[in-house]
């Protein structure tokens, strides 16, 4: 069993105007085999959490730790945080022209194992699980997220989830923008990728709607760059009763 | 920076151009073979702008007498090879010189290198052209590519060791013929090299022009093609690769003279170092008469390190509104750091991720082609000069 854990990190994001601090001061311990819903309003920082794990060059840790058992996460470089385990399924995941999903999917297979894939194997996994995901197999040969839709994009990401098979998967918004068909496909996925390997979800959105399809074990609701309430599945559906209000300020209204 | 532009629909409104508006319209641009009627240039002019004119003075020389480059032709078995004097009858029919360096070419010259296909006769084999600089005394060449009527051909011309070469590239592709021409600049450090390329298109014929610029010092090539009838169509395609210091300049020139005709231009480069600089200039000129013509220039650059410079001009000039189609785009972009970050949070290592973004900016480009021993030894050239630039990687400190 893994453990990641998170220990008053704060961080700031770059600006024009400079650093602006956004996670003030959040704990966070997710255990293998564990789901851990983190809700909350916009600006809320949740979308930061997630890029500082993984390492995005634009968000600086100022204090606190992150460890994967014992290891000093903050101290691995991006490529090395996700050899090591971690695995961001990204909101906004990014356009890579003339890299096919093939050629993407076995080089980054390569790298975090240490060592290719039987071809034979590979290719057959890689077929079974788009086919899973309903991705169709003329997508292997097009280039990674360019002229994808929003809902295939999101496919592709949790594909990845299913073929690396991180110790920890870390979900940002995956849900948003998706129907209700693709939200149904997405999570079957991820409940798949839970089922046969012991990782740890990080699972990251604004909506209680993902959580009919993937349950948590926990619930941490995101307020202002920290973590203002943590409960069972049963925040959720409070949450998805009241919404954020309670959450905020008097006279602040969070978006729907 | 990107500018795009569908011209499509645009109505006829004279001269139409984008970018930094040139000095007039192609049309009215000099073209001479007369040394005389095209000075030596002061670096000021339109076509010399970003031009490093002092290091190409050598190339202006009234005489250019200088005997250092050799000229090995490896024909395919039914292509007809001959070295010509300077009166030969079939020279000068692409065209006349359009700056001072095509001038002076056309003018030092003693004798020409003809490749003829036959008409009606297809080529079972490339045609290689190997140009080896052998001394750096200023030297002028001449290449005349003659595909008759509805031959088929692939010539591809190898630009290897260390010279001082003004060069013209005559490209006649007759009436029906499919031609396919590849120019490689794969210059040792030094050399300098200038080439103009005029190429004529006949009816329905088809011209593929590959240019690929790797080495040398300064290079600087200008495609030119010429629709002399209906149903033309021409493909250029260009993909160089600047490290510091080098100056690599491609300037093209399309005439839509004629109805119904049909051009395609992409260009890619890539640049690192301190000082590298490209070029690349694409006027496209639709005249009056060029009803049908369908037409469009892309150009993207990218920018793998600080202190490398890439400048982009495509210019589109309408004369009619009765047109196909008619559009432009360039693009020039650093590397892509968002890019970088999804392939490293896949495992991908920083060098292994560069190499895979740079490949696959190139990757659409290499496929059009179509030359399968030319495309190998691009990617291999596209490795060796990645390793240059992994290695400057590799130093730096980790971040």
């Amino acid at each position: 069993m893994s453990t990641l854990e998170i220990r008053d990190l704060h961080v700031s994001v770059d600006t024009k105007e400079g650093a602006k601090p956004i996670l003030r001061g959040v704990d966070l311990t997710i255990n293998s085999g564990e789901t851990h819903a983190i809700m909350g309003p916009n600006g809320s920082g949740k979308s930061t959490l997630a890029s500082a794990l993984a390492g995005h060059p634009k968000y600086e840790v100022t204090s606190g730790t992150v460890t994967l058992d014992g290891e000093d996460v903050l101290a691995m470089s991006v490529d090395e945080r996700a050899r090591a385990g971690l695995f961001l399924a990204m909101q906004y995941p990014v356009e890579v022209p003339g890299v096919s999903v093939a050629n993407f999917l076995r080089t980054a297979k390569t790298a975090i194992d240490g060592d290719a894939p039987s071809l034979r194997h590979w290719a057959k996994e890689v077929r079974g699980a788009m086919e899973n995901l309903r991705i169709d197999s003329s997508f292997a040969e097009r280039s990674v997220n360019e002229g994808f839709s929003g809902g295939e994009k999101k496919r592709h990401e949790i594909l990845q989830m299913e073929l690396f098979k991180p110790g920890f998967a870390i979900l940002d918004e995956t849900d948003s923008g998706l129907d209700v068909d693709a939200l149904r496909v997405v999570s079957e996925g991820v409940n798949r990728a839970k089922e046969s390997t012991d990782v740890g979800v990080l699972l990251i959105t604004h909506y209680t709607r993902i959580l009919r399809y993937i349950k948590p074990d926990y619930v941490h609701v995101f307020v202002d760059g920290k973590i203002a309430e943590e409960g069972g599945p049963e925040l959720a559906e409070r949450l998805e009763e009241e919404g954020y209000d309670r959450f905020l300020p008097a006279g602040a209204s969070a978006s729907a | 920076m990107t500018l795009t532009t569908d011209h499509s629909r645009a109505t006829a409104d004279g001269a139409h151009t984008h970018g930094t508006v040139p000095a007039g319209s192609r049309a009215e641009r000099k073209t001479s073979f007369d040394l005389a009627d095209i000075p030596v240039p002061s670096g000021r002019e339109e076509e010399w702008r970003f031009s490093p004119v002092a290091r190409l003075q050598p190339l202006f020389a009234d005489d250019l007498t200088g005997d250092g480059v050799a000229v090995t032709v490896d024909a395919a078995p039914e292509v007809v090879v001959e070295t010509v004097g300077r009166d030969d009858e079939r020279l000068g029919r692409a065209g006349k010189p359009g700056d001072r360096a095509a001038v002076t070419a056309w003018n030092a010259v003693r004798e020409a290198t003809v490749v003829t296909v036959p008409a009606e006769a297809v080529a079972t084999g490339a045609t290689s052209v190997r140009i080896d600089g052998t001394s750096k005394d200023a030297t002028a060449s001449h290449l005349l590519v003659r595909a008759e009527r509805h031959s088929e051909a692939v010539v591809v011309i190898d630009h290897r060791g260390d010279a001082l070469l003004n060069q013209t590239v005559e490209i006649l592709v007759e009436d029906g013929a499919h031609l396919t021409v590849v120019s490689v600049q794969d210059w040792a450090d030094g050399a300098v090299h200038a080439s103009s390329h005029r190429a004529s298109i006949g009816r329905d014929a088809k011209l593929k022009h590959v240019v690929v610029t790797f080495g040398g010092d300064v290079v600087r090539v200008t495609p030119d093609a010429t629709f002399t009838a209906e149903g033309g169509e021409v493909e250029m395609v260009g993909l160089y690769f600047a490290d510091a210091d080098q100056h690599q300049e491609h300037r093209l020139f399309v005439d839509h003279a004629v109805p119904q005709c049909k051009s395609r231009v992409t260009y890619k480069g890539a640049l690192q170092g301190a000082s590298a600089h490209t070029v690349w200039v694409g006027d496209v000129l639709i005249q009056a008469d060029a009803e049908g013509t369908d037409t469009y220039e892309l150009n993207r650059n990218l920018v793998l390190t600080d202190g490398a410079r890439a400048d982009s001009v495509p210019n589109l000039e309408i004369e009619t509104g009765e047109i196909a189609g008619a559009g432009h785009a360039s693009a020039t972009g650093r590397f892509d750091d968002e890019q970088l970050f999804y392939l490293m949070a896949r495992g991908i290592p920083e060098i292994d991720a560069r190499r895979l973004v740079v490949r696959g900016f190139f990757a659409e480009l290499i496929d059009e082609i179509g030359v399968e021993s030319v495309e190998e030894r691009l990617l291999a050239s596209i490795e060796a000069e990645l390793e240059k630039s992994m290695s400057v990687i590799t130093g730096a400190p980790a971040q």
